[in-house]
């Protein structure tokens, strides 16, 4: 049974309709020990259904230490965001997701997944150039609830 | 902003499934955004404050 609700399913799948481009979550996760691992795969199963252009990959966090620390993972469940470049390689937007994606960060992850397929990103030009100056490594963490 | 940016990451952190996060960087309401460990940034903010905000010492 779905957790989303017919009509949610009819907006997603309208919003996602739009996106130009493919993307691919990462979703690191283990099979022990972790119960907002099931949560998130529950929830990371509804969108694959509602879009051609939305697949899940999953990783174990356990057996693939290395592709955790490749992606900056230190934690399950944790997803990583990857979209397309030009030529159609994989390319890795560095957006991530620690913890369960559920209430108001489900929100977000689709929020997130609409840019990374294609949507405008909403930020004003001045901003774009901002943002488009940084030269350092620079870590955004945001935390949230999910109410 | 790390979708623009390759220098940039992103993390949206689920803070009651990580007490240690939420210690560590003293979550007592949300959302907070986190720079480098050093700016901190309450609530959500305009789009202008918060670009120049998080973007103060990068």
């Amino acid at each position: 049974m779905s957790l989303l609700s017919p009509a949610d399913q009819d907006k997603l799948r309208e919003s996602f309709d739009e996106m130009t481009g493919p993307v691919r979550i990462l979703f690191f996760t283990q099979t022990l020990d972790c119960e907002p691992c099931l949560q998130a795969r529950q929830i990371l199963d509804e969108l694959p259904p509602l879009s051609d252009k939305i697949s899940i990959e999953e990783v174990n966090f356990i057996l693939e230490k290395e592709k955790a620390a490749q992606y900056g993972i230190d934690r399950v469940p944790a997803l990583a965001l990857l979209g397309q470049d030009a030529n159609g390689q994989p390319r890795d937007t560095r957006i991530r997701f620690l913890g369960s994606p559920s209430g108001y960060e489900f929100v977000s992850l689709v929020q997130a997944v609409l840019l990374v397929g294609g949507h405008d990103s909403q930020l004003t030009p001045d901003n774009r150039a901002l943002i488009a100056a940084v030269t350092t490594p620079t870590t955004i963490q945001v935390f949230s609830t999910p109410t | 902003m790390a979708f623009a940016n390759e220098h940039i990451t992103a993390y949206a952190v689920e803070a009651t499934e990580f007490p240690d996060l939420a210690r560590k960087y003293r979550i007592t309401g949300v959302p907070k955004t986190v720079v480098n460990d050093q700016i901190e940034i309450l609530g959500g903010i305009p789009q202008d404050e918060f670009v120049r905000q998080a973007l103060a010492t990068s």
